[in-house]
Formats: structure tokens, C-alpha cells, sequence
């Protein structure tokens, strides 16, 4: 019974997920900025976590940055570049499209272009030895 | 005998991914470039560690060639690399400032006199603001600033007498030229 309690109080733990819910701002449109703000910026020390997923010290002291910058009437991309001033792109979650990280970016359509390509090329071969000789569809010489 | 393509594709896609991923493997995730290097030393004047009514700063430093060592008494990494900061102290090469980074004055100030005192003065930065300035994401980091005033290196970890020596030393005659 107490090992059942046990697991039952360890499985909820595991779902108290979320560090940062704290309230910083009165404005919830002000919030929802912060909100984003945070989830965006990486915590560098724990790498895929964002700054708002993220316990280390660290995620904090940049919290606090993030709220102190918009206090001071800062935009996103102003704070965008303090961050990046300091720790590089790869604090932002979401890289910006550079020389360094098109292929990156490219990358999903890449594989997509290929694929239809060796779709068409497949198709294709089928349609042609099914015209030269309908019996041998099944085990023509296809690609896989 | 010739192999057929459906036996060659996978097989050549798999060889393909296992470089990639085999270049992947050796290189370090914890070797982030930094976006300092080559750009002006961030500026701070913080309350010396051993007196609150004394600031110290990148002032105190310029127009020479100087290292910034981060560090803190939470950070076990810390205590390993410390005989070899006092060792470099000793060699007398360059002056080292220490930031003590979200510490407390009590523990710092004891560490310095258990483990012995490597450095000229230290900044003490409780709230980590400073630290934030200078990109740093875990302690201990180690930079040295030239005497224009400009980053030029930065370690990553503790500090060891190999690491000085190779990186750092050949690094000293030109950064402390001024331009």
C-alpha cells in the first residue's frame, strides 16, 4: 500500500513540470509577452530547455533580465540582441536564418523534395513496364 | 557480379548516416563559441568581496593584459582548479581578478583564506548581473583581456597548469601590447 503511494506521489511529481508560472506582470497582454519572451530563449546551461522550463540559477537570472529589460521599455528584438550580444545565437530557440543555418532551415523541404522526387521516379517506371508488359507489374524492376 | 540498387541504396544511405552521426559524436556540446571574443571587455564596477565600501572594477585593470576567473563556492569544479590559480598567482605573469558570481560574502571570503588568495582583487556579484554581461554559463570560466581592453580568450572549466601553459601563456606577450 505505502509502495503504491509512493509511485502514485512520484508519478505526480514527475508532472509538476513547469518552473516559471510566477505572475510578473499586472497586464496580462505585458504576461503573455514575458510568457514568450521566456519560452524562446534557451537556458544555456541545460540546453533544450527554455529559460521558462528550466530550474538552474541561471534560467532565473535571466527571467529577472527578460522582466528588467521590458520594464525598461525595451522591444523584442532589443532584447533579442542583449542575449545574443552575450551568449551567441544559440540562446535563441529559434535560430535566425543565416549563412551558417539555411541548411537548417532548408532542410524540411529538402527531404520533402527529395522524396516526391523518388516518388515520381517510381511512379513512372511503374506506368512504363506496366506499357510494355502488363503481366510483369508485380515484380518489375522497381525501386524500393 | 553487379549489385542490385536496392540493395546498394540502403546500404550507402546508412554509411552516409553513420559519418555524419560519427562526426557528430566527437564533437563537444559543451564547446560553445563565444560570442565575446575579439569584442570590448563588458564594464563593471561591483563592491570588492573583503570591502563593501571598496569598488572594483575593469578599470582597475586597463592598459595591461589581465584575467577575469569566475568562480564560486557552490561550484566544486571550482575548488579543483584552485591550487592552480594560486600556482599561476605565484608565477606573477599577468594580474588575475576574481568575480565571485551568486556567492555568499560569509563562505567567499573563508575559501579565499582556507585555499589561499590567487588574485588582486575580487568583484563580488551576488545577483549574477555582471556574469550575465560577460555570457557566462557555468562556473568556472576563465578569460584574458588584452590591454586594449578586448577579450581575447576564454576557458571554459577548471583551469589546469596544461591548459595555462598551452592556451594562455603564448596568448601573453601580444595582449599586452598596446595599440
Amino acid at each position: 500500500m505505502r509502495g503504491w503511494a509512493l509511485i502514485a506521489m512520484l508519478l505526480l511529481a514527475a508532472s509538476a513540470g513547469a518552473v516559471d508560472t510566477g505572475q510578473r506582470f499586472d497586464n496580462p497582454a505585458e504576461q503573455a509577452r514575458y510568457e514568450r519572451l521566456i519560452r524562446d530563449l534557451r537556458c544555456v546551461v541545460c540546453r533544450s530547455e527554455s529559460i521558462a522550463d528550466s530550474n538552474a540559477p541561471l534560467a532565473a537570472d535571466l527571467r529577472r533580465e527578460v522582466e528588467l529589460l521590458m520594464r525598461d521599455g525595451r522591444s523584442d528584438a532589443e532584447i533579442h540582441a542583449f542575449m545574443t550580444e552575450r551568449y551567441g545565437d544559440f540562446v535563441l530557440l529559434r535560430p535566425p536564418v543565416t549563412p551558417r543555418t539555411w541548411l537548417l532551415w532548408a532542410a524540411p523541404a529538402l527531404f520533402l523534395a527529395g522524396g516526391l522526387a523518388v516518388v515520381i521516379v517510381v511512379v513512372r517506371r511503374r506506368a512504363a513496364s506496366a506499357r510494355s508488359n502488363p503481366a510483369s507489374l508485380d515484380d518489375g524492376p522497381d525501386v524500393p | 557480379m553487379r549489385i542490385p540498387w536496392r540493395f546498394l541504396a540502403p546500404a550507402l544511405l546508412f554509411a552516409a548516416l553513420a559519418a555524419v552521426l560519427a562526426i557528430g559524436l566527437r564533437m563537444d556540446p559543451n564547446r560553445l563559441p563565444s560570442a565575446l571574443i575579439g569584442k570590448p571587455a563588458p564594464e563593471f564596477s561591483l563592491e570588492s568581496l573583503g570591502d563593501p565600501g571598496w569598488k572594483v572594477g575593469t578599470a582597475d585593470l586597463a592598459r595591461q593584459a589581465w584575467v577575469l576567473n569566475v568562480w564560486g563556492t557552490w561550484c566544486p569544479p571550482c575548488r579543483d582548479e584552485h591550487p592552480t590559480l594560486v600556482e599561476i598567482a605565484r608565477e606573477n605573469r599577468v594580474p588575475m581578478m576574481g568575480l565571485n558570481w551568486r556567492d555568499d560574502r560569509t563562505l567567499a571570503l573563508k575559501w579565499l583564506a582556507q585555499l589561499g588568495n590567487p588574485y588582486v582583487s575580487v568583484a563580488y556579484d551576488p545577483d549574477g548581473r555582471t556574469a550575465i554581461d560577460w555570457g557566462v554559463t557555468g562556473a568556472p570560466e576563465t578569460f584574458l583581456i588584452d590591454a586594449n581592453g578586448i577579450v581575447v580568450k576564454k576557458y571554459v572549466g577548471p583551469m589546469t597548469m596544461d591548459i595555462w601553459q598551452r592556451e594562455f601563456v603564448p596568448l601573453l606577450p601580444a595582449a599586452g601590447e598596446r595599440r
